[in-house]
């Protein structure tokens, strides 16, 4: 763990807080602590939010699960909505999803995939990859990349796009749809429905393909520099197939060192308390998990794309495969450790999900009638599946009533915690240690941080032009330089 | 025909036999005048005052007041429609009505007249009252935070079911359903998932288990028509299309 998390004498320092974070999904801040030399001396990403999800789902009936807590999320509401889902599986005893509900499951998973993260590529981060880091604040933006490179943001509206229209036709509605419930699926897909997804499909497998060449493309012109940047050695975590394959909705935990040797395989994710704990810290609200094996000091991992490609054997389409391996070569056959490596992971993944929606298409399954199937009632539930930003665990508990009494859930966001803010403190020592601050400086900071998605809130997201005030504060407490962004992007240095 | 009793509703003229009410013939004649207690199986209540309407200048409520020979009935005027989006949103802030997670939504009479009447936001603070969820029957659930007190299920209960299961206890706001058992649960109730009781409520406060979220968005009651054109939810419940 790096010795930037907590200074000896923080009460010396000059703090630095950048808030809100932009262009991320929610709200957090960082702050950084320097000494009168300009050095860094503690970094740390705080969430600030508080939302109480697990409380209040409390004295709600089951069943409501899938439905409710999706509402934690706007952008990849289908990863809660499925996760839950799975979780209340197991409370009405499902031992199989019928082969219906569980294709029309994995295809709105699949399209929610697809949507994010062209949404985090394309609208989110391609300015900072389009135009450099240190772009003027009011180009580096996803007006600059409509004016500046117009079809790679239209291939990106019409990628999100596509992936909605998947998810609206699985599951009812583009945004909070209802199609997952307790035990299978309220419905299946018609022919015309069927015909209207594939009418477009090759497009969004060739559009894909190309978003992969353009990260690919970036990456490499300035190679060192993005091999480099916010670049930690972690472990990773994510899903397996049974077969090793890259797996987003059913699977076991799949776990493997800094060098990539396995930690542990195949394990049954329902028994994820069993592999990992968490732990809290008295300066944010989101808990720290880590590999129990290991301890909490080097027990921290990586979730999401990064992981994700890192640990598996092969992707099941041919496409996504072959640029697997092409990343796979960056760390000659090692985990590809490079934090901006996120970045081409996750558009691999959107071209593997364009590849295996092409596939679902093509499957009978997904007209069948058969969606659900059902058991004995059990006292206890867990879901857990890959979200866009990584692995994602529900854990429900009802009373004889069918009335929730406990809930425990850990976003993906969470499992990366230790790793953003080990991220953010290579960034701070290595590109902002003794320099002045600016503002391009301390965009570097929310580069790092938006290579890993993370979704801060699951509910909220800011973008774009949010309010921005850096203050500089000297070891008396007076203020020596402030920066302030206002709404309409403008950037001043205040008097003080 | 010769001899028809008639009065003008907006203009139209609306046959009615004696003993009716302006909701009875009005709905006769496919007319469709904004109501939630109304129920024509069961004895009028005039309780919600959503149907109110103007006789000759008098506010009414339409399930209650006899239609007469030669009157003329005001439903749709500007004013009368600001009246029942008014009355509405005091409904939803009185409870706790989150359609956006209810399974009820869609195919929720509360949430397709508040539609209908153009109801798109809530001019008043919410009460956030703490309500209760009683899911003691192994075949149906009363979430309490729902209930807008409409007596669809006490009279159901009384006059159909013959069980007298459900009454209004307590007075003003602190007016609140109960249930006739010894512990006040409806587990310990007569209650059977056959009772009509099961079937009236216009909300999702009285609900079956294990059908939530079975029919998908695009095919619930209110999804492709309004209630002005599809009626009541009662009728609906009954049928397999849930």
């Amino acid at each position: 763990m790096s010795s930037l998390e907590t200074a000896d004498h923080p009460e010396k320092l000059n703090r630095v807080v950048i808030e809100p974070l932009t262009r991320v999904e929610g709200h957090g801040k960082v702050t950084l602590l320097q000494d009168n030399d300009g050095h860094i001396r503690q970094a740390r990403l705080h969430i600030v939010e508080f939302r109480g999800f697990e409380k209040f789902i409390q004295g709600r009936p089951y069943w409501e699960l899938p439905v409710l807590v999706q509402r934690l999320c706007g952008i990849c509401p289908v990863s809660h909505h499925l996760a839950a889902a799975k979780a209340t599986d197991m409370l009405v005893g499902t031992q199989q999803l019928t082969p219906t509900a569980e294709k029309i499951r994995r295809l709105m998973h699949y399209g929610q995939t697809m949507q994010s993260h062209a949404l985090h590529f394309f609208h989110l981060c391609s300015p900072d990859l389009l135009f450099g880091f240190d772009d003027e604040v009011r180009h580096r933006n996803i007006v600059g990349v409509i004016e500046d490179y117009p079809e790679i943001a239209r291939q990106g509206v019409l990628l999100r796009k596509y992936g909605q229209e998947v998810i609206r036709l699985t599951s009812g509605k583009r945004i909070h749809g209802t199609g997952a419930i307790p035990g299978g699926v309220n419905k299946s897909l018609d022919r015309h429905e069927i015909d209207y997804l594939l009418k477009d499909i090759d497009q969004m497998i060739r559009w894909g393909k190309d978003a992969v060449e353009l990260i690919k493309r970036i990456f490499f012109e300035h190679e060192a520099y993005h091999l480099a940047f916010a670049t930690i050695d972690s472990n990773m975590l994510g899903m397996i197939g049974d077969n090793g394959a890259f797996e987003l909705y059913a699977g076991g935990l799949r776990a493997r060192d800094r060098d990539g040797k396995l930690l542990f395989d195949h394990v049954d994710a329902t028994r994820y308390t069993d592999y990992i704990r968490e732990e809290v810290k008295n300066w944010t609200y989101m808990k720290f998990p880590f590999i129990d094996s290991i301890g909490p000091e080097n027990g921290w991992y990586r979730v999401g794309p990064l992981a994700r490609v890192n640990n598996c054997d092969f992707f099941a389409t041919p496409l996504a495969e072959n640029e697997r391996q092409v990343f796979r070569q960056l760390a000659s056959g090692k985990p590809v450790q490079a934090t901006l490596g996120y970045h081409w992971a996750r558009l691999i993944e959107l071209l593997y999900c364009t590849e295996a929606i092409k596939e679902l298409l093509h499957d009978p399954d997904i007209s069948g009638t058969e969606l659900m199937s059902r058991g004995e009632m059990q006292g206890c539930g867990v879901g857990v599946l890959e979200a866009p930003r990584g692995t994602l665990i529900h854990h429900y508990e009802i009373d004889d009533e069918g009335i929730v009494t406990r809930a425990n859930l850990i976003v993906s966001t969470t499992n990366n915690n230790q790793a953003m803010n080990e991220s953010i403190r290579q960034v701070a020592s290595t590109w902002l240690d003794g320099n002045e601050l600016t503002e391009p400086l301390l965009n570097q900071i929310e580069v790092a941080i938006r290579a890993y998605d993370p979704c801060l809130s699951c509910a909220t997201h800011a973008m774009g032009k949010m309010p921005l005030e850096i203050t500089l504060v000297n070891a008396k407490g007076e203020v020596i330089d402030r920066l302030e962004k206002g709404a309409t992007g403008l950037i001043r240095r205040a008097l003080v | 025909m010769s001899g028809e009793k008639t009065f003008i509703l907006d203009g139209k003229p609306i046959a009615f036999e004696d003993g009716d009410t302006i909701m009875d013939a009005a709905l006769r004649a496919g007319e469709y005048i904004p109501h939630l207690c109304h129920n024509p199986e069961f004895t009028p209540h005039g309780s919600c005052r959503i149907c109110m309407v103007e006789v000759d200048g008098r506010q009414v409520s339409a399930c209650t007041f006899p239609a007469a020979e030669g009157s003329g009935v005001v439903n749709d005027s500007d004013q009368l429609t600001a009246q029942r989006r008014s009355l509405l949103q005091m409904l939803f802030v009185e409870g706790n009505h989150i359609c956006p997670g209810c399974e009820k939504s869609g195919a929720c009479q509360l949430q397709a007249v508040a539609y209908y009447t153009g109801m798109l936001a809530l001019d008043f603070t919410h009460f956030f009252p703490r309500r209760s969820v009683d899911a003691s029957h192994p075949d149906a659930v009363i979430d309490f935070n729902r209930c807008i007190l409409c007596e669809l299920c006490v009279r159901a209960s009384r006059e159909v079911d013959k069980k007298n299961l459900f009454s209004i206890s307590g007075r003003g706001i602190n007016s609140h359903l109960v249930i006739d058992s010894p512990t006040g649960k409806l587990g310990d109730s007569a209650f059977a998932a056959t009772d009509k009781a099961m079937h009236v409520c216009p909300v999702g406060a009285i609900l079956p288990r294990h059908t939530a979220y079975n029919t998908p968005v695009g095919k619930r009651l209110y999804d492709r028509q309004p209630v002005n054109m599809v009626g009541d939810v009662a009728g609906y419940e009954e049928t397999d299309e849930r």
